[in-house]
Protein backbone atom coordinates (compact mmCIF):
# COMPACT_ATOMS: atom_id res chain seq x y z
CA UNK A 1 0.00 0.00 0.00
CA UNK A 2 1.49 3.50 -0.93
CA UNK A 3 1.01 6.58 1.20
CA UNK A 4 2.89 10.18 1.56
CA UNK A 5 5.32 8.89 3.66
CA UNK A 6 5.85 5.31 1.82
CA UNK A 7 8.95 4.56 0.12
CA UNK A 8 7.91 1.53 -1.33
CA UNK A 9 6.05 0.32 -4.48
CA UNK A 10 2.16 1.70 -4.91
CA UNK A 11 -0.26 -1.14 -5.11
CA UNK A 12 -1.16 -1.42 -9.06
CA UNK A 13 -4.63 -2.61 -7.75
CA UNK A 14 -5.53 1.02 -6.21
CA UNK A 15 -6.64 2.13 -9.52
CA UNK A 16 -9.48 -0.26 -10.33
CA UNK A 17 -9.02 -0.89 -13.57
CA UNK A 18 -7.31 -2.53 -16.77
CA UNK A 19 -5.54 -0.30 -19.75
CA UNK A 20 -7.32 -0.81 -22.97
CA UNK A 21 -7.00 -0.32 -26.54
CA UNK A 22 -8.68 2.63 -28.41
CA UNK A 23 -10.14 2.34 -32.03
CA UNK A 24 -8.25 3.90 -34.62
CA UNK A 25 -9.46 4.84 -38.12
CA UNK A 26 -8.87 2.87 -41.10
CA UNK A 27 -6.80 5.10 -42.83
CA UNK A 28 -4.68 6.17 -40.33
CA UNK A 29 -3.88 2.56 -39.20
CA UNK A 30 -3.20 1.48 -43.37
CA UNK A 31 -0.94 4.03 -43.08
CA UNK A 32 0.77 4.77 -40.11
CA UNK A 33 1.09 1.26 -38.96
CA UNK A 34 2.19 0.67 -34.79
CA UNK A 35 0.26 3.70 -34.10
CA UNK A 36 -2.31 3.28 -31.25
CA UNK A 37 -3.93 4.73 -28.64
CA UNK A 38 -4.14 3.26 -25.42
CA UNK A 39 -6.30 4.66 -22.21
CA UNK A 40 -6.87 3.84 -18.86
CA UNK A 41 -9.63 5.24 -16.25
CA UNK A 42 -8.32 6.42 -13.04
CA UNK A 43 -9.89 8.32 -9.79
CA UNK A 44 -8.20 11.17 -8.87
CA UNK A 45 -7.03 11.28 -5.04
CA UNK A 46 -7.69 15.01 -4.86
CA UNK A 47 -6.52 17.79 -6.22
CA UNK A 48 -3.55 18.51 -3.69
CA UNK A 49 -0.31 17.05 -4.61
CA UNK A 50 1.87 14.11 -2.09
CA UNK A 51 4.80 14.54 -0.29
CA UNK A 52 5.32 11.11 -1.70
CA UNK A 53 5.05 12.67 -5.39
CA UNK A 54 6.94 15.60 -4.59
CA UNK A 55 10.09 13.67 -3.70
CA UNK A 56 9.49 11.31 -6.52
CA UNK A 57 9.96 14.20 -9.14
CA UNK A 58 13.36 15.51 -6.52
CA UNK A 59 14.80 12.20 -7.15
CA UNK A 60 14.38 12.34 -10.85
CA UNK A 61 15.25 15.59 -11.12
CA UNK A 62 18.71 14.44 -9.34
CA UNK A 63 18.75 11.70 -12.67
CA UNK A 64 18.20 14.53 -15.68
CA UNK A 65 21.29 16.54 -16.43
CA UNK A 66 22.36 18.45 -19.47
CA UNK A 67 24.00 15.32 -20.83
CA UNK A 68 21.25 13.39 -20.84
CA UNK A 69 19.41 15.74 -21.89
CA UNK A 70 21.43 15.62 -25.21
CA UNK A 71 21.43 12.06 -25.79
CA UNK A 72 18.04 11.39 -24.86
CA UNK A 73 16.81 12.04 -28.56
CA UNK A 74 18.92 8.54 -29.25
CA UNK A 75 16.90 6.50 -26.52
CA UNK A 76 14.97 4.58 -28.44
CA UNK A 77 11.84 5.57 -26.77
CA UNK A 78 12.32 9.43 -27.50
CA UNK A 79 13.88 8.23 -31.19
CA UNK A 80 10.71 6.53 -31.75
CA UNK A 81 8.70 9.52 -31.00
CA UNK A 82 10.68 12.15 -32.58
CA UNK A 83 10.69 9.65 -36.34
CA UNK A 84 6.82 9.41 -35.94
CA UNK A 85 6.45 13.53 -35.77
CA UNK A 86 8.01 13.71 -38.86
CA UNK A 87 5.70 10.73 -40.47
CA UNK A 88 2.88 13.45 -39.57
CA UNK A 89 4.40 16.59 -40.52
CA UNK A 90 5.53 17.79 -37.04
CA UNK A 91 9.21 19.32 -36.61
CA UNK A 92 10.28 17.70 -33.19
CA UNK A 93 12.75 20.31 -33.32
CA UNK A 94 10.35 22.99 -33.02
CA UNK A 95 7.31 21.00 -31.52
CA UNK A 96 9.06 18.91 -28.97
CA UNK A 97 7.72 15.53 -28.42
CA UNK A 98 6.68 15.78 -24.55
CA UNK A 99 9.49 13.46 -23.44
CA UNK A 100 11.97 15.78 -24.20
CA UNK A 101 10.06 18.95 -23.69
CA UNK A 102 9.67 18.19 -19.93
CA UNK A 103 13.69 17.04 -19.81
CA UNK A 104 14.61 20.54 -21.12
CA UNK A 105 12.10 22.68 -18.84
CA UNK A 106 13.60 20.86 -16.00
CA UNK A 107 17.27 22.14 -17.14
CA UNK A 108 15.79 26.09 -17.23
CA UNK A 109 14.29 25.45 -14.06
CA UNK A 110 16.88 23.61 -12.37
CA UNK A 111 14.32 20.81 -11.54
CA UNK A 112 11.26 19.39 -12.19
CA UNK A 113 8.35 21.26 -10.96
CA UNK A 114 5.92 20.14 -8.82
CA UNK A 115 2.43 21.57 -8.85
CA UNK A 116 -0.95 20.06 -8.28
CA UNK A 117 -1.69 16.05 -8.53
CA UNK A 118 -2.98 15.16 -11.99
CA UNK A 119 0.02 17.84 -13.22
CA UNK A 120 2.41 16.05 -11.59
CA UNK A 121 0.87 12.27 -11.92
CA UNK A 122 1.17 12.98 -15.72
CA UNK A 123 5.13 14.60 -15.22
CA UNK A 124 6.04 11.71 -13.32
CA UNK A 125 4.63 8.89 -16.21
CA UNK A 126 6.47 11.10 -18.99
CA UNK A 127 9.62 11.41 -17.51
CA UNK A 128 10.10 7.89 -15.57
CA UNK A 129 8.54 6.37 -19.24
CA UNK A 130 9.09 8.38 -21.65
CA UNK A 131 5.99 8.09 -23.08
CA UNK A 132 3.78 10.95 -22.76
CA UNK A 133 0.30 10.60 -21.06
CA UNK A 134 -2.88 12.92 -20.90
CA UNK A 135 -5.86 12.82 -18.82
CA UNK A 136 -9.26 13.93 -19.85
CA UNK A 137 -12.26 14.13 -17.66
CA UNK A 138 -14.51 10.28 -18.10
CA UNK A 139 -18.04 12.16 -17.10
CA UNK A 140 -17.44 14.00 -20.43
CA UNK A 141 -16.75 11.67 -22.56
CA UNK A 142 -19.16 9.35 -24.85
CA UNK A 143 -17.51 5.90 -25.35
CA UNK A 144 -14.06 4.44 -26.00
CA UNK A 145 -11.18 6.80 -27.23
CA UNK A 146 -9.83 6.62 -30.20
CA UNK A 147 -8.25 8.62 -33.17
CA UNK A 148 -9.18 9.82 -36.46
CA UNK A 149 -8.78 12.28 -39.25
CA UNK A 150 -11.18 15.43 -38.49
CA UNK A 151 -13.62 16.77 -40.89
CA UNK A 152 -13.57 20.37 -42.42
CA UNK A 153 -15.20 22.70 -39.80
CA UNK A 154 -14.79 19.75 -36.86
CA UNK A 155 -14.27 21.75 -33.40
CA UNK A 156 -12.27 20.25 -31.12
CA UNK A 157 -13.79 20.48 -27.83
CA UNK A 158 -17.02 22.30 -27.36
CA UNK A 159 -18.35 25.43 -26.41
CA UNK A 160 -16.66 28.76 -26.60
CA UNK A 161 -12.92 27.75 -25.37
CA UNK A 162 -13.80 24.84 -28.80
CA UNK A 163 -10.93 25.38 -31.45
CA UNK A 164 -11.24 24.53 -35.46
CA UNK A 165 -9.28 21.26 -36.14
CA UNK A 166 -8.40 21.77 -39.96
CA UNK A 167 -9.49 19.20 -42.44
CA UNK A 168 -7.17 16.42 -42.23
CA UNK A 169 -5.61 17.03 -38.82
CA UNK A 170 -5.27 14.13 -36.38
CA UNK A 171 -7.36 14.02 -33.54
CA UNK A 172 -8.17 12.42 -30.48
CA UNK A 173 -11.96 11.71 -30.07
CA UNK A 174 -14.90 9.69 -28.42
CA UNK A 175 -17.73 8.75 -29.91
CA UNK A 176 -19.34 13.15 -30.03
CA UNK A 177 -16.72 14.73 -31.00
CA UNK A 178 -12.64 15.55 -31.36
CA UNK A 179 -11.62 15.87 -27.31
CA UNK A 180 -7.43 16.86 -28.39
CA UNK A 181 -5.60 17.17 -31.15
CA UNK A 182 -2.81 14.66 -31.58
CA UNK A 183 0.08 14.81 -28.94
CA UNK A 184 -1.55 18.34 -28.04
CA UNK A 185 -3.48 19.47 -24.61
CA UNK A 186 -7.05 18.20 -24.34
CA UNK A 187 -9.62 20.70 -25.17
CA UNK A 188 -10.45 22.59 -22.09
CA UNK A 189 -14.06 20.97 -22.47
CA UNK A 190 -13.19 17.39 -21.84
CA UNK A 191 -9.69 18.31 -19.80
CA UNK A 192 -9.23 16.84 -16.73
CA UNK A 193 -9.22 19.60 -13.92
CA UNK A 194 -9.14 20.34 -10.38
CA UNK A 195 -13.04 19.02 -9.81
CA UNK A 196 -12.36 15.64 -11.61
CA UNK A 197 -13.38 12.98 -10.06
CA UNK A 198 -12.90 9.91 -12.36
CA UNK A 199 -10.19 10.43 -15.36
CA UNK A 200 -9.67 8.46 -18.77
CA UNK A 201 -5.65 8.66 -18.59
CA UNK A 202 -4.44 8.09 -22.33
CA UNK A 203 -1.32 7.49 -23.77
CA UNK A 204 -0.54 7.37 -27.91
CA UNK A 205 1.50 4.90 -28.86
CA UNK A 206 3.91 4.79 -32.22
CA UNK A 207 6.22 2.10 -33.89
CA UNK A 208 9.03 1.32 -31.89
CA UNK A 209 7.64 2.04 -28.40
CA UNK A 210 7.52 -0.74 -26.80
CA UNK A 211 3.76 -2.16 -25.30
CA UNK A 212 5.23 -2.29 -21.58
CA UNK A 213 6.26 1.22 -21.71
CA UNK A 214 2.91 2.40 -22.44
CA UNK A 215 1.49 0.42 -19.56
CA UNK A 216 3.95 1.20 -17.11
CA UNK A 217 3.11 4.99 -17.87
CA UNK A 218 -0.41 4.67 -17.60
CA UNK A 219 -0.50 2.86 -14.61
CA UNK A 220 2.29 5.02 -13.26
CA UNK A 221 0.35 8.01 -13.66
CA UNK A 222 -2.87 6.27 -12.39
CA UNK A 223 -1.16 5.08 -9.14
CA UNK A 224 0.35 8.73 -8.58
CA UNK A 225 -3.26 9.91 -8.63
CA UNK A 226 -4.84 7.85 -6.27
CA UNK A 227 -1.96 7.38 -3.61
CA UNK A 228 -1.57 9.45 -0.37
CA UNK B 1 -6.53 9.52 -88.32
CA UNK B 2 -5.21 6.20 -86.98
CA UNK B 3 -6.09 4.47 -83.94
CA UNK B 4 -3.61 3.36 -81.65
CA UNK B 5 -4.45 0.03 -80.36
CA UNK B 6 -2.69 -1.93 -77.49
CA UNK B 7 -0.95 -4.76 -78.20
CA UNK B 8 -1.46 -7.10 -75.42
CA UNK B 9 -4.29 -9.56 -75.79
CA UNK B 10 -7.71 -8.91 -74.15
CA UNK B 11 -7.15 -10.94 -71.11
CA UNK B 12 -4.04 -8.97 -69.88
CA UNK B 13 -5.48 -5.37 -69.97
CA UNK B 14 -6.38 -4.54 -66.90
CA UNK B 15 -9.89 -3.26 -65.98
CA UNK B 16 -9.31 0.43 -65.11
CA UNK B 17 -10.16 -0.14 -61.52
CA UNK B 18 -7.36 -2.38 -60.81
CA UNK B 19 -5.20 0.38 -62.79
CA UNK B 20 -6.15 2.10 -59.90
CA UNK B 21 -6.26 -0.24 -56.97
CA UNK B 22 -2.43 -0.73 -58.71
CA UNK B 23 -1.18 2.48 -58.61
CA UNK B 24 -2.60 3.24 -55.18
CA UNK B 25 -0.73 0.09 -53.82
CA UNK B 26 2.23 1.76 -55.47
CA UNK B 27 2.44 5.25 -53.86
CA UNK B 28 1.49 3.23 -50.50
CA UNK B 29 4.73 1.63 -50.82
CA UNK B 30 6.39 4.26 -51.69
CA UNK B 31 4.73 6.33 -48.97
CA UNK B 32 6.44 3.32 -46.45
CA UNK B 33 9.54 3.54 -48.08
CA UNK B 34 10.05 7.43 -47.70
CA UNK B 35 8.72 7.04 -43.39
CA UNK B 36 11.04 4.43 -43.16
CA UNK B 37 14.28 7.12 -44.90
CA UNK B 38 12.88 9.27 -42.69
CA UNK B 39 13.03 7.52 -39.70
CA UNK B 40 16.58 6.25 -40.46
CA UNK B 41 17.96 10.10 -41.23
CA UNK B 42 16.08 11.32 -38.17
CA UNK B 43 17.89 8.31 -36.07
CA UNK B 44 21.12 9.36 -38.18
CA UNK B 45 20.93 13.07 -37.08
CA UNK B 46 20.21 12.37 -33.70
CA UNK B 47 23.59 10.36 -33.28
CA UNK B 48 25.31 13.43 -35.17
CA UNK B 49 24.32 15.91 -32.23
CA UNK B 50 25.52 12.97 -29.74
CA UNK B 51 28.81 12.84 -31.41
CA UNK B 52 29.16 16.85 -31.52
CA UNK B 53 28.13 16.66 -27.79
CA UNK B 54 30.43 13.45 -26.76
CA UNK B 55 33.54 15.43 -28.90
CA UNK B 56 32.63 18.78 -26.67
CA UNK B 57 31.33 20.81 -30.07
CA UNK B 58 27.45 21.05 -29.73
CA UNK B 59 27.69 24.25 -30.61
CA UNK B 60 29.16 23.47 -33.81
CA UNK B 61 25.77 21.69 -35.42
CA UNK B 62 23.54 24.28 -33.91
CA UNK B 63 23.38 25.51 -37.43
CA UNK B 64 23.00 22.32 -39.30
CA UNK B 65 19.96 21.47 -36.06
CA UNK B 66 18.19 24.27 -35.90
CA UNK B 67 15.08 24.08 -38.25
CA UNK B 68 14.36 26.58 -41.35
CA UNK B 69 11.34 27.71 -39.00
CA UNK B 70 7.77 26.80 -38.53
CA UNK B 71 5.89 25.27 -41.21
CA UNK B 72 2.49 26.24 -42.28
CA UNK B 73 0.90 23.54 -41.85
CA UNK B 74 1.89 21.91 -38.77
CA UNK B 75 -0.61 19.70 -37.37
CA UNK B 76 -0.58 16.31 -36.92
CA UNK B 77 -1.95 14.93 -40.28
CA UNK B 78 -0.89 12.24 -42.98
CA UNK B 79 1.29 13.64 -45.53
CA UNK B 80 1.03 12.82 -48.98
CA UNK B 81 4.02 11.73 -51.34
CA UNK B 82 5.28 15.26 -52.26
CA UNK B 83 5.32 16.15 -48.29
CA UNK B 84 6.90 12.98 -47.33
CA UNK B 85 9.41 13.72 -49.88
CA UNK B 86 10.46 16.95 -49.08
CA UNK B 87 10.53 16.16 -44.84
CA UNK B 88 13.12 13.34 -46.45
CA UNK B 89 14.80 15.58 -48.64
CA UNK B 90 15.02 18.43 -45.34
CA UNK B 91 16.57 15.96 -43.15
CA UNK B 92 19.10 14.65 -46.05
CA UNK B 93 20.01 18.12 -46.35
CA UNK B 94 20.54 18.50 -42.55
CA UNK B 95 22.21 15.32 -42.23
CA UNK B 96 24.94 16.65 -44.99
CA UNK B 97 25.40 19.88 -43.43
CA UNK B 98 26.25 18.35 -39.72
CA UNK B 99 28.18 15.67 -41.15
CA UNK B 100 30.10 18.68 -42.69
CA UNK B 101 30.27 20.55 -39.62
CA UNK B 102 31.38 17.51 -37.83
CA UNK B 103 34.13 17.08 -40.31
CA UNK B 104 35.58 19.95 -40.59
CA UNK B 105 35.67 19.90 -36.14
CA UNK B 106 37.43 16.69 -36.85
CA UNK B 107 40.19 18.12 -38.62
CA UNK B 108 40.70 21.23 -36.89
CA UNK B 109 40.62 18.97 -33.56
CA UNK B 110 43.45 17.01 -35.35
CA UNK B 111 44.92 19.73 -36.58
CA UNK B 112 45.07 21.16 -32.64
CA UNK B 113 46.37 17.67 -30.96
CA UNK B 114 49.11 17.49 -33.32
CA UNK B 115 50.51 21.44 -32.74
CA UNK B 116 50.20 20.31 -29.04
CA UNK B 117 52.59 16.98 -29.19
CA UNK B 118 54.88 19.53 -31.55
CA UNK B 119 54.87 21.98 -28.51
CA UNK B 120 55.20 19.02 -26.51
CA UNK B 121 58.25 17.65 -27.96
CA UNK B 122 59.74 21.39 -29.48
CA UNK B 123 58.23 24.23 -26.66
CA UNK B 124 61.39 25.99 -27.75
CA UNK B 125 60.01 26.20 -31.22
CA UNK B 126 56.54 27.06 -30.14
CA UNK B 127 57.18 30.21 -27.54
CA UNK B 128 53.84 31.79 -26.14
CA UNK B 129 52.34 29.35 -28.19
CA UNK B 130 48.43 28.36 -26.77
CA UNK B 131 46.32 25.44 -27.56
CA UNK B 132 42.39 25.63 -26.19
CA UNK B 133 41.04 22.36 -24.41
CA UNK B 134 37.72 23.08 -26.58
CA UNK B 135 39.94 23.81 -29.62
CA UNK B 136 40.94 20.07 -29.26
CA UNK B 137 37.47 18.57 -28.38
CA UNK B 138 38.15 18.41 -24.49
CA UNK B 139 35.94 19.26 -21.76
CA UNK B 140 36.89 22.59 -20.23
CA UNK B 141 38.14 25.85 -20.92
CA UNK B 142 41.94 25.27 -19.67
CA UNK B 143 44.66 25.68 -22.50
CA UNK B 144 47.83 24.32 -22.86
CA UNK B 145 50.79 26.92 -23.84
CA UNK B 146 54.64 26.98 -24.08
CA UNK B 147 55.54 28.88 -21.54
CA UNK B 148 59.54 30.17 -20.00
CA UNK B 149 60.80 28.45 -16.99
CA UNK B 150 61.33 30.93 -14.44
CA UNK B 151 59.54 33.88 -16.27
CA UNK B 152 62.48 36.17 -17.56
CA UNK B 153 65.29 34.05 -16.64
CA UNK B 154 64.31 31.25 -18.44
CA UNK B 155 63.12 33.82 -21.36
CA UNK B 156 66.83 34.62 -21.62
CA UNK B 157 68.25 31.22 -21.07
CA UNK B 158 65.72 29.36 -23.79
CA UNK B 159 64.05 27.43 -21.07
CA UNK B 160 61.18 26.49 -22.30
CA UNK B 161 57.70 24.42 -20.73
CA UNK B 162 54.57 23.43 -21.88
CA UNK B 163 52.14 24.37 -18.60
CA UNK B 164 48.56 23.58 -18.56
CA UNK B 165 46.05 26.15 -16.97
CA UNK B 166 43.83 25.18 -14.06
CA UNK B 167 40.73 25.84 -15.87
CA UNK B 168 37.32 27.74 -15.72
CA UNK B 169 37.66 30.98 -14.74
CA UNK B 170 35.64 31.59 -10.95
CA UNK B 171 31.90 32.77 -11.46
CA UNK B 172 31.77 36.56 -11.04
Amino acid sequence: MSGAGDDGPPDRGAAGAEATDGWIAGELAAELPGLALSSLVAPVGGPRTTPGLRRRLRTLSDRFGGARAVLLRSEPVPAAYRAFYRHVGLDPDVDRPPGEAVVLDRLVHGGFASSDRLADALLLAVVETGVPVWALDDERLDGPLGLRTAVAGERVGEGDTAGEAPDGQIVVADAARAAAVLFAAPAASHAAAAGTVRTRLYAIVVAGVPAIHVEEALWTAAEALTEG
Amino acid sequence: MSLVTDPRPLSQIPAPGEERAAAAAAERAARVELRRQIATLERQLSDALATAFVHATPDALTSAQAPAGRGAADAPRLLGLGELEAVRDALATRLGGARALLSAVGERQEQARLLREQMLREPHRHRFVRVARRDLGEPGCGFWEVRPRLGLVGMLMGWWQVKVSSGCPLAT
